[in-house]
C-alpha cells in the first residue's frame, strides 16, 4: 500500500521549485473557493502564506481514500455555488491558522505528519475539502463513462435528501464550523460520489454517512482523508486504485474520440462556412493560409445576420457578443471567453425545451448552433473551446430526472463558476505567484497587451516593488498603447518601443512576461503573433520568460508551426498605419499591383518551449514540459466541476 | 579653396541634419566632395602626397564627426587617403625605377612602423599585417625587379609617404593629382555601379520557387531581386514592413510593379514565416571589419530566426559599406534614436511624456532605434561587388580597400601631423 501511495502520489501532488518549504499546498484552493469575501485577496501579505507550490490534483488519489468514508451526496457543483461566499468568509482565520501551524508543505508531508497533528486536522481538513471541492476526480467521469445510466441514478435519488441532511448538520453547528464543515461535506460530497461509482455504491454509502458529518466529529476526519489507516477501507481503496487503473487505461482509449469529435465538427463546419463565405474576398489571399477562414470585418454583419436568422434562432444575447466579437470590440482570451459564457447563460436562462425534446440533447444543439455563429463572427480561441467542452459535458451530464428549472439553475451556476474558479480566481493565483518573481530594480519586458500581465504589473507596483516596464508594441494591432496608457496612469515607468527595437532594448531587461492564448500540450505557447520573436530575443539575450496563462486556456493539441493553425486579421489593417499620414505606399495601387500583392495579418504564432522558462499558471509555476501533465488532470476536472 | 569650403559646409549641414538618406547617395557625395577638395588643394613641390592626405584627412575629419553613425563617410573618405598612398607609391616606384633606396627612406620606414602600436584595437588586425610585411617587402624590393613588387605594396602605403620625399619631380606632381583624381572618379563609379554588380549574381543564389523573407527597404534587394526576375526566375517574396518607417510598403510596392509575387507581413510574423522560408535577403547599413553588421532596426530577430530554422541569412553590401572598424558596443555607439512621434503620438501621450512624476524622472520613454547590430555568427553569407564572401572573411577583404595607417583617422591626424 506504501509504496503504491508513494508512486501514485508523487507525480501527481507536485512542488515545482521557488517555493518556501512551509506555504500551504492548499493556497490555491482557498483562494478560488472564496471569491467575494476575501475580496482583497492581493492584500493577504504574499509573504506569508502565499504562492504554493505546484499541485497537479491528485482526484483518484483522494477519491480512492476518502471516498469510501464520507458522505454519498452528489454533483457538488450545484450547491457549491451558493455556499462560496460563507466559505470564503473564513479564510482569513484559516490562514491564520496555517501559519500557526507546523510547516506542511504538500499533502505527502501532511499526510505523514497527520497523527501528531490531528487537533488541527479539521482546519486543514476543510482546506482540503475546498482542494476538493475544486478539484473533482476522474473516478467520477469514468465510471460514468462506464455505467452512465447508474450514474444518473444516483445523481437522481441522491442530492436531496444528502443534502438536506448535511444543511442541518451545518446549522446546528456553529458558525464558523458551519462554513469549514461545509467545505468538508463538499469535499465528502464528491469523494464520496467518486467512490460511489468507482467502485460499491453501496459500501461508500454506509461508510460514508458516519463520516459525511464532519461537523460533529471533526476530529476523526483528518486520520481518514488521506493517510486512509491501513486497514479495511484502505484494502478497498487499494483494490479500487487497482480497478481505477484498468478503467483509466479504458478511459485513455476513451477519452481521445470526444476531442476528435469536437475538433472534426468544427473543422468540418469551418470548412462548410468558408465555401459560403470565401467568395467575396477570396482575392488576395496568401497561399499558405488558404487553410484558414478569412478574416470577416464589420461590412459582413449584415449578411451575417441575415443568413443566421435563416439556419437557427438566435438569442439576443449571444448575438450581441458576436457582433462584439465581429467588430473587435470584445478581444483578449479571457474577456471573449467570459463574455461568451455570459451569453449562453442567459440563453440558457431564457430556453425553454420545445415539446418531443429532451432537454439534453436540444439544449446541445441549440449550443452547437450558438458556437457556430459565434465561429461566423470570429474562430474561437482554444481557451473558448475548452469552455464550450465543459459547458456540452455539463448539459450532457445533466441526470434525466432534474426537471428543467432546475436544470437551468444548475447550467448557470456551473457557468458561473467556471467562469469564478477558472478565470477569476485563477488569475488572482496568477498574480500572486508571479509577483514573486518581481524585485526591486527589475526592468519587466511585455509584449502587446496582456490582461493578466497587466494586472501583475499593477499588483507588483500596489506592493510597493520598484520596477520598470518596457512595452513593447507591434503594428497593425498596437495594443500595446493601451495598455502603455493605463499602466502610465496608475504611476508606472515605462519604456515603449516596437518590436523591431527588441534587441536594443533587451540588454537591459531582467524579466519577460507574456501573456499567452493557449499552451499546447507540447509545451507551444500559442499567443498573440510577435510573441515568439520577443521569447526568441530574449531567450538569446538569457532573460527570463515568464508566460502567465490560466490552466483553462490549456489544450491536448499539439502545434510545431505557427501555419497549421492560426487566424487570420483583416489584411488592410497592414497598409494603414493609424497617426502616420506619411506611410501611404500602398494606397493607389493600379489592379495589375493588386493582382501580385497579397498582405497578410497573423493573428496568432507558436512559441516554441525551448524559449519559455516557466509557465506561470494557477497551479503554480510550472516547466512547459509539464503542461501535458496539467492538460491530463484537468480536463478530468473541468469536465466534472 | 573658398567654394569647396563652402560645399564641405554644405555637405556638413546636411549631414547633422541627417538630410542624406542611404549610405550610397551618402557614399557617392562624399566622394564628389572629396574630389573637388583634391582638385583644389594647391601641390607643394615636396611631399605632395602627404599635402593631398593631410587636406583629405582634414575633411574627412569633420565630415566624420558631423555624422559618425554614417560610417560609409568614413569609408569613403579612407577609401581616397588609400588611393592617395597607392598612386603615390606607383608612381614612386615607377619613378624608382632607376634609383637606390636611400637610407633616409629605411629609417622612415622604421619611424612609420612604430606608430603602428599606437593604433586602436580597431587597427590591430590590419597594423599587424603591414607591420608583419615590411621585413619581406623590404627583401622583396632589393631583390626582385619594381614591377614585380607593385602588386605586394599595394595595401601597405605608409611606406610611401616618405618616399615620396626622395622622388619629387615637378613632372610628377601634376600626375599625382591628375591620378588620384581619376581613382577616385573610378570610386564613384564603383559606388553608383555596385547594385548591378551585385544584382549580376543573383541567379546564382535564387532557384526556382524559391521562398524568400526580406524586412525594411533595401535598393540593393529590389535590384537583386528584380535581377533574379529577368532571368526569368519565379519566386515568392515576403517583406517584412520594418516599422517605424514601414519601408517594406515601398519595397512591397516595387516589387509587384515589376511583377513579383510579393506577401507584405508584419515584422511581428517573421518568425511565424521564416519557416516556411528558404532564405533570408537583406541590406545593409555597414559592415564591420569583424563581419558583424550594423543594418537596418528588426534585422537582428530575423537574423535569429533565421539562425533556430537554419534558412540561409545573406547580407548584401556595397564595398562603400565595408568599414575597416571593429565595432564595440555598436547597438549603442553605432545606433540612432529617431523621433519618438513614429511610434507614439503626441497628442494622445503628451501628458505622460517627459513629464516629471514625484521623483522627477519622466514616466514614459519611448526608445525607436535606427539601426540593429547582427552578429557575425548569424550572417550566412555577405554579397558584395566583389563577389560572395564568409563573415570571416570581411577583414582580408576590407584590407585590399583600406590602408592601415588611415583606419583611426582622428588619432592619426594629431599624432602624426
Amino acid at each position: 500500500m506504501d509504496a503504491r501511495r508513494l508512486s501514485r502520489a508523487v507525480p501527481r501532488v507536485r512542488q515545482v521549485g521557488f517555493f518556501t518549504p512551509n506555504t500551504p499546498a492548499q493556497q490555491p484552493q482557498p483562494q478560488s473557493a472564496a471569491p467575494s469575501s476575501e475580496s482583497p485577496p492581493l492584500s493577504d501579505s504574499p509573504a506569508s502564506n502565499s504562492l504554493s507550490p505546484v499541485m497537479i490534483p491528485p482526484p483518484r488519489h483522494l477519491s480512492d481514500n476518502l471516498g469510501g468514508r464520507t458522505a454519498a451526496v452528489p454533483v457538488p457543483g450545484r450547491e457549491n455555488s451558493g455556499e462560496l461566499p460563507t466559505v470564503g468568509s473564513y479564510n482569513p482565520s484559516e490562514s491564520v491558522l496555517w501559519l500557526d501551524s507546523p510547516p506542511r508543505s504538500r499533502i505527502g508531508d501532511e499526510e505523514l505528519s497527520e497523527g501528531a497533528e490531528s487537533s488541527l486536522g479539521w482546519y486543514r481538513r476543510s482546506d482540503s475539502a475546498k482542494f476538493a471541492s475544486s478539484l473533482p476526480s476522474g473516478g467520477f467521469k469514468l465510471s460514468t463513462a462506464k455505467h452512465p445510466g447508474s450514474v444518473a441514478a444516483v445523481e437522481a435519488k441522491n442530492p436531496l435528501p444528502e443534502q438536506s441532511e448535511a444543511q442541518k448538520e451545518q446549522a446546528s453547528s456553529s458558525k464558523p464550523l458551519k462554513a469549514k464543515t461545509t467545505k468538508a461535506e463538499r469535499r465528502a460530497l464528491q469523494e464520496s460520489q467518486r467512490a460511489a461509482k468507482a467502485a460499491s455504491r453501496a459500501e461508500a454509502n454506509k461508510s460514508g454517512t458516519p463520516g459525511g458529518a464532519p461537523s460533529s466529529k471533526p476530529m476523526k476526519q483528518p486520520p481518514q482523508k488521506k493517510d486512509g489507516p491501513p486497514v479495511a477501507s484502505s484494502i478497498a481503496a487499494s483494490e479500487r486504485i487497482g480497478v481505477d487503473r484498468s478503467v483509466e487505461k479504458e478511459r485513455k482509449k476513451d477519452l481521445p474520440p470526444p476531442r476528435k469529435q469536437f475538433d472534426d465538427e468544427s473543422r468540418g463546419g469551418r470548412a462548410k462556412r468558408r465555401s459560403v463565405l470565401n467568395q467575396p474576398e477570396a482575392r488576395n489571399r496568401v497561399e499558405l493560409f488558404r487553410h484558414l477562414p478569412p478574416h470577416k470585418n464589420g461590412t459582413q454583419l449584415p449578411y451575417l445576420g441575415s443568413k443566421f436568422f435563416e439556419l437557427h434562432e438566435k438569442h439576443p444575447a449571444v448575438y450581441k457578443v458576436g457582433l462584439q466579437y465581429l467588430a473587435g470590440d470584445l478581444s483578449g482570451g479571457n474577456a471573449r471567453c467570459i463574455a461568451m459564457l455570459q451569453a449562453f447563460q442567459e440563453a440558457i436562462r431564457d430556453y425553454s425545451t420545445p415539446p418531443e425534446k429532451t432537454l439534453t440533447r436540444d439544449l446541445t444543439s441549440k449550443i452547437g448552433g450558438f458556437v457556430s455563429f459565434l465561429i461566423e463572427c470570429r474562430p474561437l480561441s482554444m481557451s473558448m473551446g475548452n469552455a464550450i467542452r465543459f459547458l456540452k459535458s455539463r448539459i450532457a451530464r445533466l441526470p434525466l430526472t432534474l426537471s428543467e428549472s432546475e436544470a437551468k439553475t444548475t447550467l448557470c451556476s456551473d457557468i458561473d463558476r467556471f467562469i469564478n474558479e477558472k478565470i477569476v480566481l485563477a488569475d488572482k493565483v496568477i498574480l500572486r505567484h508571479a509577483a514573486t518573481k518581481i524585485r526591486d530594480g527589475d526592468v519587466l519586458l511585455t509584449y502587446g497587451s496582456s490582461c493578466v500581465v497587466e494586472m501583475i504589473l499593477l499588483y507588483a507596483h500596489e506592493l510597493g516593488k520598484q520596477f520598470r516596464v518596457v512595452v513593447v508594441d507591434s503594428h497593425p494591432m498596437l495594443e500595446g498603447q493601451k495598455l502603455l496608457r493605463r499602466l502610465v496612469v496608475k504611476g508606472l515607468s515605462c519604456t515603449y518601443t516596437q518590436l523591431n527595437a527588441i534587441s536594443y532594448v533587451m540588454h537591459k531587461v531582467t524579466r519577460v512576461f507574456l501573456g499567452a492564448s493557449s499552451i499546447f500540450s507540447n509545451g507551444t505557447v500559442y499567443s498573440t503573433v510577435g510573441t515568439a520573436s520577443v521569447a526568441m530575443v530574449a531567450h538569446a539575450f538569457r532573460v527570463p520568460v515568464l508566460v502567465c496563462c490560466e490552466a483553462y486556456k490549456f489544450h491536448e493539441r499539439v502545434q510545431l508551426d505557427s501555419i497549421c493553425f492560426n487566424e487570420l486579421g483583416d489584411p488592410d489593417a497592414i497598409s494603414k498605419v493609424p497617426g502616420r499620414v506619411d506611410v501611404n505606399y500602398l494606397d493607389n495601387l493600379t489592379d495589375k499591383q493588386k493582382e501580385n500583392l497579397e498582405l497578410l495579418n497573423l493573428k496568432y504564432d507558436a512559441t516554441p518551449s525551448d524559449y519559455i522558462s516557466v509557465i506561470v499558471t494557477d497551479y503554480g509555476m510550472i516547466p512547459p514540459t509539464s503542461v501535458p501533465v496539467i492538460v491530463r488532470e484537468y480536463r478530468k476536472e473541468y469536465l466534472l466541476i | 579653396m573658398p567654394d569647396t569650403q563652402a560645399l564641405v559646409n554644405d555637405f556638413l549641414n546636411k549631414l547633422k541634419k541627417r538630410k542624406i538618406e542611404g549610405s550610397q547617395a551618402t557614399a557617392k557625395q562624399t566622394a564628389e566632395l572629396l574630389r573637388s577638395v583634391i582638385s583644389q588643394t594647391r601641390m607643394p613641390y615636396t611631399n605632395q602626397a602627404a599635402a593631398l592626405i593631410h587636406s583629405v584627412k582634414a575633411v574627412g575629419e569633420r565630415l566624420i564627426a558631423a555624422n559618425p553613425v554614417e560610417l560609409a563617410v568614413g569609408n569613403v573618405v579612407r577609401r581616397v587617403l588609400h588611393i592617395v598612398r597607392e598612386e603615390d607609391l606607383s608612381l614612386t616606384t615607377a619613378a624608382m625605377a632607376g634609383l637606390n633606396l636611400s637610407a633616409e627612406s629605411d629609417d622612415e620606414d622604421d619611424t612609420d612602423r612604430d606608430n603602428h602600436p599606437a593604433l586602436s584595437a580597431a587597427a590591430i588586425a590590419a597594423a599587424s599585417r603591414s607591420t608583419l610585411r615590411p621585413p619581406s617587402l623590404q627583401t622583396l624590393l632589393e631583390d626582385v625587379p619594381d614591377s614585380a613588387a607593385v602588386p605586394h605594396t599595394s595595401s601597405s602605403g605608409g611606406d610611401s609617404e616618405g618616399k615620396s620625399k626622395s622622388a619629387d619631380k615637378s613632372s610628377r606632381s601634376r600626375k599625382l593629382k591628375h591620378d588620384v583624381i581619376e581613382a577616385v572618379n573610378e570610386l564613384i563609379q564603383d559606388i553608383s555601379t555596385c547594385h548591378e554588380l551585385i544584382a549580376e549574381q543573383a541567379v546564382e543564389h535564387i532557384h526556382q520557387n524559391e521562398v524568400i523573407l526580406t524586412l525594411g527597404s533595401s535598393r540593393t534587394v529590389l535590384e537583386f531581386l528584380c535581377a533574379a526576375k529577368e532571368k526569368k526566375r519565379s519566386f515568392r517574396v515576403f517583406v517584412a514592413e520594418g516599422a517605424p518607417r514601414y519601408q517594406g510598403h515601398l519595397l512591397a510596392k516595387e516589387l509587384v510593379t515589376r511583377g513579383l509575387q510579393t506577401t507584405l507581413i508584419t515584422d511581428s510574423a517573421v518568425f511565424a514565416m521564416i519557416s516556411r522560408v528558404n532564405m533570408v535577403i537583406v541590406g545593409a547599413h555597414a559592415v564591420m571589419a569583424n563581419g558583424g553588421v550594423i543594418a537596418p532596426v528588426g534585422l537582428n530577430m530575423v537574423a535569429l530566426a533565421a539562425q533556430k530554422h537554419a534558412v540561409p541569412f545573406v547580407v548584401l553590401a556595397g564595398s562603400h559599406k565595408l568599414c575597416p572598424l571593429y565595432p564595440h558596443h555598436p547597438e549603442v555607439l553605432l545606433n540612432e534614436l529617431r523621433s519618438p512621434s513614429e511610434l507614439l503620438d503626441f497628442g494622445e501621450f503628451s501628458d505622460c511624456l517627459d513629464f516629471g512624476s514625484g521623483i522627477g524622472a519622466p514616466l514614459l520613454h519611448v526608445v525607436n532605434p535606427t539601426f540593429d547590430y547582427v552578429p557575425p555568427k548569424l550572417v550566412s553569407l555577405f554579397i558584395t561587388d566583389t563577389g560572395g564572401h564568409n563573415p570571416s572573411y570581411m577583414y582580408r577583404l576590407i584590407a585590399d580597400y583600406y590602408s592601415a595607417d588611415d583606419l583611426v583617422l582622428e588619432r592619426r591626424t594629431t599624432s602624426g601631423n
